[in-house]
């Protein structure tokens, strides 16, 4: 409530300080405007950004902090025998805290201290709030009149609010990156948490997967095993076929849209692959489990084949779809990239069209239609929903597509649904197998736009 | 006088077979084109048709009507399970032992004492008096009514018994049950009971983080497009930005629900669920979409706008805000819609960070627990029950349309503003 507040007073005192600067700029020289050094807006901006700058930076600092500060001073005021224990301990501790302090029930009787500690925890962070917007305020405030007392007619507003304006751009464009690292960080992060109980090598080469672990040292089945094998046998299994079926006909397509269809038919097609690349993917893994896996096993059946009701075949065929459009628009691409030239050149000899795409035309795109299958095969790799929906759970290792076969996304997805322990190693796992599915895509991708750019600039 | 002949060798057998067979190629590799567009196309098609084909029917629900006798005593008890069920067996005259009227009750779906609550609630003059209501049925009489579950069937096979059809029966002849259009659906948060289960609670989660993901991802992805773009130095730190957001692109999403698991959820202990977190998360996701869509829209600006901004003194941030970027601004948009379309799709990143929560109220905030409607699809996808299919294929149907509303406005803007130089 309070943080709404201080918002809401924060933007009225960046428009006042806007009008206020301006006016007083225009006021300086005595409406001679061309006296100023810059013009009167950039003299309300500069008030504006005074007033509304150092106030908003307090506020994400001080939002970003809050939780962690108030929950270190409640715990710091609790009494040993609650405090001494292991992390594990203290986390289930913090979580009841918070849990008391919102209202959520626990299931258990909670121990006096703790709801002292959690009704200390709410006022700390009622006071804290408070603070903040009284300080926020203030700060705005004095920051206001500080720039407004700075406005003169020699004041080199325009420079210092381009600085600020450009340093905020850098920081946005830097967001990209910190992405990256926040990515890389916190696989590694945690993938090495997993690979101080499971052996690196036993995760990557092993070929048994059951990633339960006991509950308690006596129970049949104590240790699981983490061999990752299956799973990327799975996961290659189905990316074949996705991409048996992407391929030939994205490249096909593209083909017949590019050389062979009228303009007025293009119009048509255009759109139905944009609606085939549009459709989310939750939508295909249903039309896969409910619509594809069934015709797929009846087909089978009665064939006399006996086919998984999960079968590799069925999630693979509809991610293939998928990935139709993925293929034809950036072979499409690629396609109209190949100069105009090489085409006239191949008719000029008497080459029938078909000629011309097969021995002139596909050659010479066919860095970029590599690059194209390589970023589909990504593609393929990392997608989720189709195969949580339509693959198996199971760990098999076979090459039948027949077979119900799971997947490393499916892995992932599953492991970390629901409520987990953070530091099983049932769930650290699913980070194991995020760094090995991002260091796989990230090459792939790099690679692949590698060859683009220095394909695309053999012809420009 | 005659004249010899002689067939060139342009016109020899073996030419004409070689032209043929060459004809034959092209025809080949024509069909292979027409055929790869046409099995896209029918796929297309099969996907729509199998989910329009499944879901049509869930739009409607059957109701059944009842003559409930409110009883004073019994609405001061709150007892309206009981009042409900007296209606029901006053239209069923033909049960009477208490075997087949418990069976009857199940005919009912277990919220119509509920909706017969809020009605006194809303009303509480009609207390004492008889008034005729329709309540919804369960979902099991509803599949009945729609033609799912077929009469013909052996008994033990059914998930009807005779009893409760005869019962049926007994309702259509009477004009007891009607066929009406489903706003549950619309109204409703989710619900273990198909027939009380509605899309609403998903549908405000979805906008809830939405909201979160545009007000971070658009602002901050107009900036860094327009930092590359214009303002950046050509050299190894700007390089390496780019290459990193075109990568950043084609990252699965999966990964990015780890992170915001792992930076979100565990180091900054943001709340499980909340569409704060999901926001965050989408909003990471979608800014190399926005990033990228608008580099090409400015870039699309021709340089002598530039030129002559800065020819009559303008600074490169005026030249930018006041001519580049309000000329570039439909193209930004509609590279922003099209992002924010695929972020309203995204499901993966969302189970990461456990959006994926039986939650039957409706969100009211940014950290409370909320589904999305991809999520809220894949949780019912899972459901065993024949009307959740149903109703799974009319999720995916609100989904869709949606989504033909962000493109179809996206593609309205291009057509409207798109400009030639």
């Amino acid at each position: 409530m309070q943080l709404t507040v201080l918002l809401i007073i924060l933007a009225l005192l960046t428009v006042i300080g806007y009008q206020m600067g301006r006016s007083r700029a225009v006021a300086s020289v005595g409406g001679r405007i061309v006296e100023l050094h810059s013009v009167p807006s950039y003299h309300g901006f500069y008030v504006a950004l005074w007033a509304g700058l150092p106030a908003l930076l307090l506020f994400a600092f001080w939002g970003a902090s809050e939780g962690w500060l108030v929950m270190q001073m409640v715990l710091s005021g609790l009494p040993d025998r609650l405090v001494n224990g292991d992390a594990q301990a203290l986390g289930l501790l913090r979580a009841d805290i918070l849990n008391l302090a919102h209202g959520v029930a626990t299931g258990r009787e909670p121990d006096p201290e703790v709801v002292a500690a959690a009704e200390r925890y709410l006022r700390l962070h009622a006071l804290g709030d408070w603070s903040l917007l009284v300080i926020g305020c203030c700060i705005a405030i004095g920051g206001l009149l500080y720039a407004r007392g700075r406005i003169d007619p020699d004041l080199r507003a325009r420079n210092r609010v381009e600085r600020t304006v450009n340093i905020a751009l850098v920081i946005c464009s830097l967001v990209a990156i910190l992405t990256t690292i926040g990515i890389v960080l916190s696989l590694l992060f945690e993938a090495i948490r997993f690979f101080a109980v499971v052996n690196p090598l036993d995760f990557l080469f092993g070929t048994h997967w059951s990633p339960q672990m006991a509950m308690r040292a006596d129970q049949v089945g104590s240790s699981g095993s983490f061999g990752a094998i299956p799973l990327f046998a799975g996961t290659l299994l189905i990316t074949g076929i996705a991409m048996a079926v992407a391929v030939p006909v994205g490249l096909m397509a593209a083909i017949f849209m590019s050389e062979y269809a009228s303009p007025g038919l293009r119009t048509w097609l255009k759109p139905i692959l944009e609606v085939l690349a549009g459709i989310p993917t939750v939508v295909y893994g249903f039309f896969a489990a409910l619509t594809m896996a069934p015709f797929v096993r009846d087909l089978g059946n009665s064939l006399g084949l006996s086919v998984s009701s999960e079968s590799a075949l069925a999630a693979g065929f509809v991610m293939g779809v998928m990935i139709i459009p993925f293929v034809s628009s950036l072979s499409d691409d690629v396609i109209n990239a190949v100069p105009q030239s090489l085409r006239d050149g191949s008719y000029g000899l008497g080459a029938t069209k078909s000629e011309t795409i097969r021995l002139v035309v596909l050659p010479a795109a066919l860095p970029g239609i590599v690059a194209a299958i390589m970023l589909a095969v990504s593609r393929a790799i990392g997608e989720t929903m189709i195969v949580t929906m339509a693959a198996g759970l199971t760990a098999n290792l076979t090459a039948n597509p027949l077979d119900a076969v799971t997947t490393v996304t499916t892995q992932i997805a599953t492991l970390l649904v629901g409520d987990q322990e953070f530091d099983s190693p049932k769930t650290l796992s699913a980070f194991g197998l995020g760094l090995v599915l991002f260091v796989v895509t990230l090459t792939l991708n790099m690679v692949a736009l590698r060859v683009v750019q220095k394909y695309r600039e053999k012809y420009d | 006088m005659s004249v010899a002949v002689t067939k060139s060798r342009y016109q020899s057998e073996e030419f004409s077979a070689r032209l043929r067979r060459r004809y034959a190629a092209e025809r080949r590799f024509r069909i292979a084109g027409m055929l790869a567009v046409g099995i896209a196309s029918l796929m297309l098609v099969v996907l729509l048709g199998s989910i329009v084909s499944k879901g049509y029917t869930a739009f409607w629900q059957a109701q059944i009507r009842l003559e409930v006798t409110l009883d004073k005593q019994q609405v001061e008890e709150r007892n309206y399970t009981a009042l409900v069920r007296q209606a029901l067996y006053a239209q069923v005259p033909a049960a009477t032992d208490r075997a087949t009227r418990r069976l009857l009750n199940d005919l009912l779906s277990s919220g119509a004492p509920y909706e017969l609550e809020a009605m006194v609630n809303a009303n509480p003059s009609i207390v004492g008096t008889t008034q005729t209501v329709w309540v919804r049925a369960d979902d099991e009489i509803d599949q009945f009514m729609k033609g799912f579950i077929r009469r013909d069937v052996p008994e033990a096979e059914r998930r009807l018994s005779d009893v409760k059809i005869a019962a049926i029966d007994a309702l259509v002849a009477k004009g007891s049950i009607r066929s009406t259009f489903n706003t549950t659906l619309f109204t409703a948060g989710d619900s273990r009971e198909p027939e009380q289960a509605g899309i609403l609670g998903a549908v405000v989660g979805s906008a809830l983080t939405l909201v979160v993901t545009m007000l971070l991802s658009v602002p901050i992805g107009i900036a860094a497009a327009v930092y590359l773009e214009e303002f950046a130095p050509k050299n190894r730190w700007t390089d390496l930005i780019e290459v990193n957001i075109n990568n950043l692109a084609a990252v699965p999403s999966i990964i990015f629900g780890l992170l915001g698991l792992a930076v979100f959820l565990g180091f900054f202990g943001l709340p499980r669920s909340a569409p704060l977190v999901g926001g965050l998360v989408m909003a990471l996701m979608t800014l190399p979409v926005i990033i990228i869509a608008s580099r090409v829209a400015l870039k699309a600006v021709p340089p002598s706008i530039r030129e002559a901004a800065l020819g009559v003194g303008a600074s490169p941030l005026q030249t930018v805000t006041h001519h580049v970027l309000p000329l570039a601004l439909p193209g930004i948009l509609t590279g922003t819609i099209i992002g924010m379309a695929r972020a309203l799709g995204e499901t993966a990143p969302l189970l990461m960070i456990g959006m994926v929560a039986f939650i039957v109220d409706i969100p009211g905030g940014l950290t409370d627990s909320a589904t999305a409607i991809p999520v809220q699809i894949y949780m019912w996808a899972d459901s065993p029950e024949r009307a959740f299919t149903e109703r799974t294929s009319a999720a995916i149907l609100i989904l869709l349309a949606f989504l033909i509303l962000m493109n179809g406005l996206a593609v309205f803007l291009r057509k409207k503003f798109e400009r030639r130089w």
